[in-house]
């Protein structure tokens, strides 16, 4: 690439210094200072970058590049086809929770309907026993009131028998409507 | 012990040009700390910049490299 | 400072590792003699082969071990590109893919006992220092024409201040080869020198635990060290990319 300006270059360099590009570095001091070995380094070192130039920008870049984005795509399509695959996951999961809430509706019908039915049949089952306690009750006020007018026309009839002998006690006439009347009136009051 | 004073010259100033790398050293400290101090105060922020923080280093140390330099010069070119 | 070392018992060559030799006999060093550097910039180019090509042969979906360290490669220099340069950055990311790649390995393979660093010398660095600046200077006046030279006038300054602000742009953007291929050749040869000098001790018997416990810790630093020196020289490539692309900062 540049072999001649960098050769130039170290040539410049020695003369800068104000060294002797051969005696230098021969018996003394640093090696990276003896000149007349630079032109072969640089020599080899142009070889050297081109050869690795050519072999990185033909063959192996391209090559790892090429092999990143082909796992980049694989990443990205599986991750595409795990989304997929979630997305079926979701509607599955969305169907069966719909059949649950069907079937829970469904039993919730036939509880209602269970329950409907035995609301019918206790009700019919309660007016029964209601109309017969109802009877039953008629029944036994009816009595009551039959036994309670019996006491009544006894007590009356004693209190008139009582009142007639208390005034024919007192040696007084006494007249069996008058005591009627008065003993109907101290009943009733 | 042989030589010229010229010589002896050289090998003195060579040894006092190396006192320059302790200050390339003292700046290099210097920057690796600061970041440091600062990547513990904003770690998330720290990532981004380690690239500038060796630009820094390259450049403290490139005064200390001078001094190295002109040691060798001293030494071997003098 | 090599040579000096040898008094006193201790024979120590830091620098030794650095030489350049030729890899078949003979001293004379022409530049097409297949040196050591040849040799260690060829395993480089065999690991780029090995781990870019051979490793992805199987183009599989799901990675294989070498697949994804090679796409860990890819991947964290193509953000790295985009971060710091933008989209339209994207267009040299082979350029520093190259760069990184081969500083990299040149970097770990430097770390094995008995090798030879490439990017230890000045010659390589700088070299790449320079295509770096002359391209990055090059395509600023290209895509922008006259308008790059704001990079150097800084509208958010005082009026006062930007002429002299200027020069020091100036002045540090022509310094930048420099500091960019000295900092990767320094931090290499640095290390690898002191590796050697704690080795030469450890032939005293009474250091040489210390000396080795030094040197292990010493690689894993320089294992450190290699890798985020091609990090820096990378990330400023980056950087340098962004001037000329967007001057107006």
């Amino acid at each position: 690439m540049a072999t001649e300006e960098t050769d130039t270059n170290g040539d410049g360099l020695a003369d800068a210094l104000g060294v002797d590009s051969h005696s230098a570095g021969e018996a003394v001091g640093m090696p990276q200072l003896d000149f007349s070995s630079f032109p072969n380094q640089i020599f080899w070192l142009v070889i050297t970058l081109v050869v690795i130039y050519l072999i990185l920008n033909r063959i192996a870049l391209p090559r790892i590049a090429s092999v990143l984005a082909d796992r980049a795509g694989a990443i990205s399509n599986d991750i595409a086809a795990a989304e997929d695959l979630r997305n079926k996951a979701v509607e599955a999961e969305a169907a069966y929770d719909k059949a649950l809430v069907d079937a829970r509706a469904e039993a919730q019908k036939i509880i209602a309907d269970a329950k409907a039915d035995i609301q019918k049949d206790l009700d019919v089952a309660t007016s029964h026993a209601e109309a017969e306690i109802a009877a039953k009750t008629a029944e036994s006020e009816s009595r009551i009131a039959e036994i309670r007018d019996g006491a009544i026309d006894s007590v009356r009839e004693v209190a008139n028998d009582v009142a007639k002998e208390i005034v024919s006690v007192l040696g007084q006439k006494a007249d069996a409507n008058t005591i009627k009347a008065a003993v109907e009136q101290r009943i009733k009051s | 012990m042989t030589g010229d004073i010229v010589q002896m010259g050289a090998y003195i100033g060579a040894g006092l040009a190396c006192t320059g790398m302790g200050g390339a050293a003292v700046g290099v400290g210097h920057v690796v700390g600061n970041f440091i101090a600062g990547a513990l105060r904003n770690p998330s922020a720290a990532g981004s910049q380690t690239a500038t923080m060796f630009i820094g280093i390259a450049f403290a140390e490139a005064l200390g490299i001078f001094s190295f330099l002109v040691a060798l010069l001293l030494m071997f070119a003098v | 400072m090599a040579e000096d070392a040898a008094e006193g018992g201790l024979n120590i060559h830091p620098m030794d590792q650095f030489v350049v030799k030729p890899l078949f006999g003979g001293t004379e060093v022409n530049w097409y003699t297949p040196t050591n550097v040849t040799l260690w910039m060829a395993l480089a180019v065999l690991c780029v082969v090995l781990l870019l090509v051979v490793g992805t042969r199987g183009r599989a979906i799901v990675p294989s071990r070498i697949q994804s360290v090679a796409e860990l490669a890819y991947g964290f220099v193509y953000k790295m590109v985009e971060d710091v340069t933008g989209k339209d950055g994207l267009k040299y990311f082979p350029y520093i893919m190259t760069l990184f790649i081969f500083i990299v390995f040149s970097n770990f393979l430097g770390l094995l006992p008995m090798a030879f660093t490439t990017t230890s010398h000045i010659a390589v660095t700088g070299v790449m220092a320079m295509a770096v600046f002359l391209f990055v200077t090059i395509l600023g006046f290209v895509k922008n024409g006259a308008g790059f030279l704001s990079v150097f006038w800084i509208s958010a300054a005082p009026l006062v201040l930007r002429p002299i602000l200027a020069l020091i742009e100036v002045i540090s953007y022509f310094v930048r080869p420099v500091s960019h291929s000295i900092r990767l050749a320094g931090n290499m040869m640095a290390g690898h020198a002191v590796i050697k000098v704690f080795a030469g001790f450890a032939v005293v018997a009474l250091i040489s635990p210390v000396s080795i416990a030094a040197i292990s810790a010493i690689y894993a630093l320089e294992v450190l060290v290699s890798f985020i020196q091609a990090y820096v020289f990378a990330i400023l490539t980056c950087v340098y990319l962004r001037d000329a692309l967007h001057p107006h900062h």
